[in-house]
């Protein structure tokens, strides 16, 4: 379905308002959060948009609770989402796990700030990239997006509803503080296509929650509309009841991890820029993303031969594309605002085939143009 | 609560006997028994209160959400045919607070535990309770953990034994009406389950009031409560937990189902009945009122 969104063309906005743009552009009609910084404008927004496209906004009196409000309100059939920082996403990782087990399609939001605890609230950070992945507990499947500007904000807000109800599962947009706060002038699409779950179409009696199409996604019905079924987090059969047969739990684990896997082309995206020649590439996601470009094009002008491999999607791994420009250069530079989360992830797509080094910063500061610049340098000054 | 006037009691003059109880069997997925309570235990007399309550009221089988958090009260939610939600622990009222503000129409109901609503999710339970949103809240109080083996609840008595109590419990317990009557529900109630016919009068008048409803439900819990209290089985234990019931108007009922076995009694005894009810405004979420929005 393709939907026009009111007001299109170039506007100054912040990060955080663009989230906001992009959500009601994908049709979010529930809002459930509770105030943290650097994230607290996506809620002073959405109370202000949910009434006016007929939505409802609520501040729960925690992140456990805003998380659990908008999955309620998607099982209603709402298109929910919630938006934090990094202590409030540790306290949303019980449900993170919920949402996915029980397939309950909902965006979660992190503007990453310093941690670890409560850190360094007006600081940017990207220290909660694994926890993304593999905060909650088992074996779960995960999808986080990590846009590098005000623009891509809008668009993978989009993206990250389309894909959480495409796939019925919890979805992760993942930026920093700094792209939550900057204010840019983005040029808003007249339109955006947006993806709707699927419903069913059998017969009342013939319903059953769990049951996977051939794609191994269960269509879903709302509370209410006269299909009565079960919802739960325990391991369940095709009826959405317990089970504790082991084989029926191993095969819905496994539907949840392939439902997702078979379809990366779907979910996984790539900015790729300058590698055809490249001796050197970057890696880096992000506001760090934008600094390596940056990086990229001045060690060009001094005549040296880099790349930039920067990924949308973070999880599912983009382990192709990066084993890929492995087999091109000769050094992979992984640039992170963290202590090295992702750096392990390129080194096993690469298998060898370049040599891997990281660049990481903590504590506050983001990853400069210059310091990248340098390491460009250093790098080409090493193979010389 | 000592100047609590009689007008707020449900209506407890239809008589319901025995013989004139609903067959229920169309609310029960039969399909997922037989179920895990154990032999004797009280939380399936009040599910079949409460669900005689939906069948007095003819509520719409399809419009009911029953939402519920983890432990044994918790997992009625799964053999009920409605659309039913086996959350996380203690987190029932935020899952059902987002249902009920995306789905107005729908009648929700929340089965929750003394552990779970009131250890692990107290604070969504008083929040629940202070937006007034329009729902029904069943704490089935058996105080004592009992999925996971008899440990001490934050309904415990003082002196009783648990798993984790070997020497009697040393900490004060909560009295959970009092709890939700400060957090400001606008309606409280207090039943016990020896008594299933008061149960269903209580459900029904809370399923009736206009937003949030508190019926705690005095259950038991034989097989960890009865058996390290040496109170003994279901029946034991039922009439142990019926003489602590104190009324609060004198007894809601004559009936009782349990005859009478000798048992030590309870240091003290709890007040029943409804305990506060008011019609405060209900609360809807952030959104345009009807019709405003374009
Ligand atoms: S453990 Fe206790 S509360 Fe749970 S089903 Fe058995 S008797 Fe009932």
């Amino acid at each position: 379905m393709t939907i026009q969104i009111t007001m299109p063309g170039e506007k100054l906005i912040q990060g955080n308002e663009a989230c906001v743009m992009g959500a009601i552009a994908s049709g979010c009609n529930f809002y459930g959060g509770y105030p943290i910084t650097p994230s607290s404008e996506i809620a002073e927004h959405m109370v202000r948009r949910m009434p006016k496209v007929g939505g409802v906004s609520i501040q729960m009196e925690d992140e456990i609770s805003a998380l659990a409000s908008i999955i309620g309100a998607s099982l209603a059939g709402s298109k929910a989402m919630t938006a934090t920082s990094g202590p409030g996403f540790s306290l949303m990782q019980e449900h993170i796990g919920f949402a996915a087990m029980a397939e309950v399609p909902c965006v979660i939001v992190n503007v990453m700030r310093g941690g670890p605890s409560t850190g360094m609230p007006t600081s940017p950070s990207q220290g909660d990239v694994m926890q993304a992945r593999w905060g909650t507990h088992g074996d779960h499947p995960a999808i986080v997006l990590a846009p590098a500007s005000v623009g891509e904000v809008f668009d993978l807000t989009v993206k990250a509803f389309n894909l959480a109800e495409r796939f019925r599962t919890p979805v992760i947009l993942l930026y920093d503080e700094i792209i939550g706060h900057t204010r840019e002038s983005v040029s808003l699409p007249e339109s955006v296509t947006v993806i709707d779950r699927v419903t069913p179409d059998d017969a009342l009696e013939e319903f059953w929650p769990k049951e996977a199409d051939p794609d191994g996604v269960p269509a879903m019905s709302p509370f209410g509309d006269g299909r009565r079924f079960h919802v739960t987090g325990l391991a369940h059969d095709h009826r959405g009841f317990p089970t504790n047969d082991t084989a029926v739990a191993e095969a819905l684990i496994n539907r949840l991890h392939r439902k997702i896997d078979a379809h990366l082309d779907e979910v996984i995206e790539v900015e790729e820029y300058l590698l055809d020649d490249a001796d050197v590439a970057i890696f880096a996601y992000g506001i760090v993303g934008r600094s390596a470009k940056l990086a990229v094009e001045r060690a060009r002008l001094n005549g040296i031969k880099a790349g930039l491999i920067r990924p949308l999607t973070l999880w599912p791994f983009p382990t192709a594309q990066v084993a890929e420009v492995a087999r091109k250069v000769d050094t992979i530079v992984v640039a992170e605002m963290n202590l090295g989360q992702l750096v392990g992830e390129v080194e096993r797509a690469a298998k060898g085939q370049a040599e891997v080094v990281s660049h990481l910063r903590t504590g506050g500061e983001p990853v400069t143009p210059t310091a990248l610049e340098e390491v460009l340098a250093k790098i080409d000054g090493g193979n010389a | 609560m000592t100047d609590v006037k009689i007008d707020i009691q449900p209506d407890m003059t239809t008589e319901v006997t025995a013989t004139e109880r609903a067959d229920v069997r169309s609310y029960l997925r039969q399909w997922a028994m037989p179920h895990v309570l154990c032999p004797g235990c009280a939380h399936g007399i009040v599910l079949r209160s409460f669900l005689e309550a939906v069948d007095q009221l003819q509520l719409d089988q399809d419009k009911i959400a029953m939402v519920a958090g983890i432990g044994c009260s918790s997992r009625l939610a799964g053999y009920v045919d409605f659309c039913t939600l086996h959350g996380t622990h203690g987190r029932a009222p935020a899952f059902a607070t987002g249902l009920k503000l995306a789905r107005p129409d729908l009648n929700v109901v929340v089965v929750t535990g003394d552990g779970d609503g009131l250890a692990i999710g107290g604070n969504h339970l008083i929040h629940a309770a202070r937006r007034n949103i329009d729902m029904t809240v069943l704490l089935l109080n058996n105080s004592i953990y009992g999925m996971t083996g008899g440990q001490a609840a934050p309904t415990t008595p003082e002196g009783a034994i648990a798993s984790t109590a070997p020497q009697g419990h040393i900490e004060p317990g909560f009295d959970a009406c009092k709890l939700l009557m400060g957090a400001g529900a606008s309606y409280v109630a207090r039943v016990f389950a020896a008594n299933p016919i008061e149960m269903t009068k209580v459900m029904m008048d809370g399923l009736s009031h206009p937003g949030f409803a508190f019926i705690e439900l005095v259950s038991d819990c034989p097989e960890y409560f009865g058996r390290y209290n040496k109170i003994g089985g279901g029946p034991e234990m039922l009439n142990w937990i019926a003489v602590r019931d104190e009324g609060i108007a004198g007894p809601l009922s004559e009936k009782r189902f349990v005859e009478h076995i000798p048992v030590k009694p309870p240091a003290i005894g709890v007040k029943s009945g409804v305990l506060q009810r008011e019609i405060r405004p209900v609360y809807a979420g952030v959104r345009a009122a009807e019709g405003q929005h374009t």
